[in-house]
C-alpha cells in the first residue's frame, strides 16, 4: 500500500500531521506496537526536518507486510556535509526551530537509531531526500 | 500510579482527557526538548515540560507517552487539546515549577527512565 502526504516548510503548526496519519493507518494493519514507535518517531523528526529546513516537501510511505518504506523528498537549500549533519549536536536550525522544542542536532542520529536502514541524499540548493526503512513483524521467537 | 492521583497530588488541573485518569503511569521524563523525549523508548512515562505547543503533543503522540503536565503555569491551547483528544492523552496544567512537581512526583514513587 502507498500513502502520500505534502508537507509545507515553515509551517509548525501542521507539522507531525504526516507522521499521525501512518501511524493511524499501521495501527490499523495491526503492525507490532515497538515498530510503530520506531517508524514513527523516525518518520516525525524527518518531517520536522523538512518543516525546520526546507521550502517543502513530500513524503510517500510504501507498506507492506515485511518492511515498511517511507521515503522523504524535499525542496530546500539541501545538506553541504551529511557526515557533519549526522554528528550529534551538530545543527543548522534557526531559533524558532529551537523554541519549537527541536534543533538540538539530535535528530538524523535518532532517524538512524530507530530505523533498520537509512539513506540521505542531498543536492545544495535543490533538496534532500531520505529513505528510511523499517522491518516489520519479524518473529523473534 | 494513575493518573487521577498525579492530579490531586500535585492539586493540579487536569485539561482534557480525564475519561482516561485510571491509567498507569510508571516513569517520568522532564525536558522542554522534544528532540530528547524522542530518544526514550521507555512505555508507561509521564512528560512534564514547560513548553507547551503543538509539537509537545504530537512528540507524546508519537512516543507512546499518555500524559503531559505542562509546568509554570503555561496555557493549553485549544489546538492542543484536539490534538491531546484525537490521540488519547491527558493534558495537566500545573501553576508552580518543573522542580516542585518532579519532587512530589519522585516521593510518591514515579521512577526516572535514567
Amino acid at each position: 500500500m502507498v500513502f502520500e502526504f505534502e508537507v509545507q516548510g515553515g509551517d509548525f503548526a501542521t507539522a507531525g500531521n504526516a507522521s499521525s496519519q501512518i501511524k493511524k493507518i499501521l495501527k490499523q494493519l495491526n503492525v507490532d506496537h515497538h515498530d510503530i514507535k520506531r517508524i514513527v518517531v523516525a518518520l516525525y523528526e524527518a518531517e520536522v526536518n523538512i518543516v525546520a529546513h526546507a521550502y517543502k516537501g513530500r513524503i510517500t510511505a510504501n507498506i507492506d507486510t515485511s518492511e515498511v518504506r517511507i521515503l522523504l523528498v524535499d525542496e530546500g537549500p539541501g545538506i553541504p556535509d551529511i557526515e557533519l549533519a549526522m554528528q550529534q549536536g551538530y545543527s543548522t536550525a534557526s531559533s524558532e526551530v529551537r523554541e519549537m522544542g527541536f534543533g538540538a542536532g539530535m535528530g538524523l542520529p535518532n532517524m538512524k537509531k530507530n530505523t533498520d536502514e537509512m539513506r540521505i541524499t542531498s543536492i545544495v540548493d535543490k533538496g534532500t531526500t531520505v529513505e528510511l526503512i523499517v522491518f516489520i513483524n519479524q518473529t523473534t521467537s | 500510579m494513575k493518573i487521577n492521583e498525579i492530579v490531586s497530588l500535585l492539586n493540579a488541573t487536569m485539561v482534557c482527557g480525564r475519561e482516561l485518569g485510571e491509567r498507569e503511569v510508571e516513569y517520568g521524563f522532564a525536558s522542554d526538548l522534544m528532540s530528547d523525549v524522542l530518544t526514550l523508548e521507555t512505555d508507561n512515562l509521564l512528560l512534564i515540560t514547560g513548553l507547551a505547543n503543538n509539537q509537545a503533543v504530537r512528540t507524546a503522540e508519537m512516543s507512546d507517552i499518555p500524559c503531559i503536565i505542562f509546568v509554570r503555569n503555561k496555557k493549553v491551547s485549544q489546538e492542543m487539546i484536539e490534538l491531546a483528544i484525537e490521540s488519547n492523552i491527558t493534558l495537566i496544567e500545573y501553576s508552580s515549577s518543573m522542580f516542585k512537581a518532579i519532587a512530589i512526583l519522585s516521593q510518591a514513587g514515579i521512577k526516572p527512565v535514567f
